[in-house]
């Protein structure tokens, strides 16, 4: 494909700005953990435009580690929020105000 | 040239509103369905980008493991409508506004040309983004950070069976 790489930038961008407002607007905890997802994604494919136009691999083993590191974090942001649930019967982040659990 | 711009701005249609379906949906088992057609259209744009390896790992990893985690812990909590009243009414137009702000400020980025690569882009070379060429740079210049990954992961794994145990009753023994 003989896309500029700006476009595919551009549009990694515009996937990362639906994160961070999801982040902002949503109070569900799981769907503002799944749009700091997306705002790693659309990194991500920042990184492979980028190491498209500039012949560098080193941007494939610099996201082969951004997926690693996301799968770290996401069994341990579950788990939090599993344990949240237990003590809160919920998962709305309005809810969790204090920080004793 | 006009195939290619073609497919990318179909392939971006697709990104760009299951995303937005992702941010607007009201259930979250929905939202997270959305989530892993977007990962599937990010995968399709490695492949067209001179990435196979990257694109299985973001099916097998993203699409696969890390979306049915949180499909399970959806159904297990059985909150997939829990939202409320914002205790903060303004919250929604401020996070817009603030929103746009940054549309702003990455177009404005993209435009002024920091970038340098306003130009088509001539395919790549031969074996480039190939399974055995990132395994080979892995193995060499980034066996470091690699290993290192294998002790955040088993971190993260014990972590996890650590936050989600049974709290030991009172007075009894750990």
């Amino acid at each position: 494909m003989s896309v500029p790489t700006t476009y595919v930038v551009a549009l990694s961008a515009f996937l990362f700005i639906v994160g961070v407002l999801g982040v902002l607007v949503r109070r569900n905890a799981i769907v503002i953990f799944m749009s700091v997802e997306l705002m790693l994604n659309s990194a991500n494919l920042a990184f492979i435009a980028f190491a498209r136009g500039t012949e560098a691999l080193s941007g494939h083993v610099f996201v082969f580690f951004v997926i690693a590191v996301a799968a770290a974090e996401v069994a341990v942001g579950l788990a939090l929020i599993v344990a949240i649930f237990r003590n809160k019967q919920s998962i709305d982040v309005d809810r969790v105000t204090s920080l004793r659990g | 040239m006009t195939l290619d711009f073609a497919l990318f701005a179909l392939l971006a249609f697709v990104a760009i509103v299951t995303a937005i379906l992702m941010l607007t949906s009201q259930n979250s088992v929905y939202s997270a369905l959305f989530l892993v057609l977007n990962f599937g259209t990010v995968a399709v744009f490695y492949l067209l980008l001179n990435a196979p390896f990257i694109a299985m790992l973001q099916i097998t990893v993203y699409a696969g493991a890390i979306m049915v985690l949180f499909l399970f812990v959806i159904m297990l909590l059985g909150r997939e409508r829990a939202e409320t009243e914002p205790s903060l009414p303004y919250q929604m137009p401020v996070a817009i506004v603030l929103g746009c702000i940054l549309v702003l400020l990455l177009g404005y980025a993209l435009l002024s040309g920091q970038t340098g690569a306003g130009e088509a882009i001539a395919v790549a070379m031969e074996g480039f983004g190939s399974p055995q060429a990132v395994g080979e740079l892995l193995f060499t210049g980034y066996l470091i950070p690699f290993e290192v990954t294998s002790i955040l992961l088993l971190v993260a794994m014990v972590g996890a069976i650590l936050l989600t145990r049974d709290e030991p009753q009172e007075g009894e023994s750990q």
